[in-house]
């Protein structure tokens, strides 16, 4: 991947959003999902996106992932345009700087707690000796070891979510996408999992971007983007 | 490294849905063992007819032209003279030339009546054309060879006398060899008295046909066509045979239709590729948010075209591994109840059907997985990832 930097992409900003137009081409007519959005994240930021269902939410998320990319205006991941990046580049962004946690956790069923965390290791390093570092990374989620030979379905929701965090925080990526992180987890379990995820922020300087539909949640980030019909409000 | 985690997780979902994989390489394995079979069947049968007949595969035959009357034409003689002869040797020289006289009589062996033909051939041509078993070659004017099946089924020995009726009576001096189906004489069922003999009892002054044997297999063509310009100059008076062009499109044919049997068996490996791709297909929409997930975390397409085709390449290594293994049996099987031989089973032509059979099985298996494995690789990942 090109390490060249954009000059629309130049600042202290990690993600940026200029006009931003994303439209999504359905037979019974285009479904304009972002309409001109301007951004600005930057570094150690803690963002909860807020708005009604299909008032874009996701889309601006997913475009923040890398998993999609505008059809107008420029995004900028780390001084980087992603606009016409080939799929391969895209996803080693993906891979290398960015970190998802699901709302319904999505670990891997083959794979055990420590294997779903050494993937994305794997898929990175090329090389499968690094069971020590997913050990450590899976200790600082406050996990038993006794649960790292589990399989998913064999743990419950909190402990599930902590081994998504682990697997999203094992390649040390400066992005942290959360998708309604407690949105399957009850409050108290809920709350343990935003307490991590502030200590990540505060502690480790981790920029992190939360969708949720819940206030609470969303008073632990320091902005609160609100979004509506596909524009910012 | 990426390669063996993608192999590990392919190999993991073979096991979890263990059934339907079992189902989808009992399929390969039919497919593998049927194919095999059959190639071993075709490739035992071509050797068992070339083994019959490749004795007589250096020899030029010529016989009078039997092309019936055209308008305003002679009909060829039946027969051959020695002028005729004389020609055709002088055409094929140095190569051997043994004229023929055939014909068929009762025969009375002890107090058994039979029919069989006879041959007359000079003695000094028979041990170029035949081998004797027991006893010795013709030496007198009244003596006879017997052929092989011909002696055992009418319990003739050495020293038997045969009698031919008013033609007189034979005493066999010997017995001849086994010599399998022949294009130009099959003395198995005949018997061989001398020429001269043959010429008294049967009244008969002029040839049946005209035997040339070539040393130099690499010479046939030349010598067939030397014979064809001094015989057929200006009218087709022989037919000049050449038993290698015959036995060659013999065992082209057979050839044929032992790869037309194995197409056949080949149908079946189709079938089993179908439910590979069936079970791949049902694979790849099961775990379609699977899919998104790893996409979403740093797979690439091409990770995820790999992964899938390992599963393909696992159930087809299993599958074909296996009906390789079985196929020994199966051919031993088909080769014992068809041919009643397995002699032509372990010989190089029929065990390289076995690699044939176990790469066909593993090339289907991986075509079968290459459009599941293309589709889920090209999963648009947010839809995957949507995907209940």
């Amino acid at each position: 991947m090109e390490e060249t930097i954009d000059p629309e992409c130049d600042g202290d900003t990690i993600i940026r959003f200029r006009e931003v137009t994303k439209v999504y081409p359905l037979p019974g007519g285009d479904v304009v999902a972002l309409d001109k959005v301007s951004l600005d994240i930057g570094k150690g930021d803690f963002i909860a996106i807020m708005g009604p269902s299909g008032s874009g939410k996701s889309t601006l998320l997913n475009l923040m992932g890398c998993l999609d990319t505008p059809t107008a205006g420029t995004l900028c991941i780390r001084g980087k345009n992603i606009r016409g990046m080939s799929d391969e580049d895209l996803t080693i962004l993906r891979r290398d700087y960015l970190g998802f946690i699901f709302q319904q956790f999505n670990l891997l069923p083959l794979l055990t707690a420590l294997e779903n965390v050494q993937y994305p290791l794997i898929l990175k390093t090329g090389s499968r000796e690094c069971r020590e570092r997913c050990r450590v990374v899976l200790n600082a989620m406050d996990l038993d070891e006794s649960l790292f030979s589990h399989k998913p379905s064999e743990m419950s929701g909190g402990q599930q979510q902590r081994v998504a965090i682990a697997r999203a925080l094992v390649n040390d990526p400066e992005i942290l996408l959360a998708d309604e992180p407690t949105g399957n987890l009850d409050t108290k379990t809920g709350a343990a999992i935003m307490h991590l995820l502030d200590d990540l922020n505060r502690d480790r300087g981790k920029t992190i971007i939360m969708v949720t539909h819940d206030p609470s949640i969303a008073e632990y980030a320091h902005r609160v983007i609100r979004i509506v019909d596909g524009k910012i409000s | 490294m990426h390669s063996l985690m993608f192999f590990e997780l392919a190999q993991r979902n073979v096991r979890l849905h263990w059934l339907r994989s079992l189902l989808a390489i009992l399929g390969i394995i039919i497919g593998v063992v049927t194919i095999v079979s059959m190639g071993i069947l075709g490739n035992s049968l071509v050797l068992a007819i070339s083994d019959s007949l490749s004795t007589v595969g250096d020899s030029i035959i010529v016989t009078p032209h039997v092309g019936g009357m055209g308008f305003g034409g002679s009909q060829s003689s039946n027969l051959l003279s020695d002028r005729d002869v004389e020609q055709i040797r002088r055409a094929a020289a140095p190569h051997v030339t043994i004229p023929v006289y055939s014909g068929s009589s009762r025969m009375k062996i002890g107090s058994e009546d039979t029919v069989g033909t006879i041959y007359g051939l000079k003695p000094d041509d028979i041990p170029v054309l035949l081998e004797v078993d027991q006893g010795s070659y013709l030496r007198g004017a009244s003596g006879a060879m017997v052929g092989a099946t011909f002696a055992e089924e009418n319990e003739i020995k050495v020293g038997s006398r045969i009698s031919l009726g008013e033609m007189g009576s034979v005493r066999v001096v010997g017995i001849l060899k086994e010599r399998g189906m022949g294009f130009d004489i099959n003395p198995d069922f005949g018997i061989v008295v001398e020429d001269q003999w043959f010429k008294q009892a049967f009244g008969q002054e002029e040839y049946n046909q005209v035997i040339v044997k070539v040393n130099d297999l690499n010479k046939i063509e030349e010598v067939k066509d030397s014979i064809d310009r001094t015989m057929n100059r200006k009218e087709t008076v022989v037919d000049v045979i050449d038993t290698r062009a015959i036995l060659e499109t013999i065992l082209t044919t057979f050839g044929q239709i032992s790869t037309f049997t194995t197409v056949i068996g080949g149908i079946s490996l189709i079938v089993a590729g179908v439910s590979i791709l069936n079970i791949m297909l049902m694979s790849v929409t099961e775990r379609i948010k699977e899919i998104g997930v790893i996409r979403s975390i740093g797979t690439q397409r091409k990770e995820v075209l790999r992964m899938f085709l390992y599963e393909a390449l696992i159930l087809g290594l299993i599958g074909s591994s296996i009906g390789g293994a079985l196929s020994i049996i199966g051919g031993y099987a088909v080769s014992m109840v068809m041919l009643q031989t397995t002699e032509y089973l372990f010989v190089p032509s029929s065990l390289v059907y076995i690699v044939y059979g176990v790469g066909f099985g593993l090339g289907t298996s991986l075509i079968s997985g290459l459009y599941p494995a293309w589709k889920a690789s090209n999963l648009n990942p947010i839809e995957a990832l949507r995907h209940e």
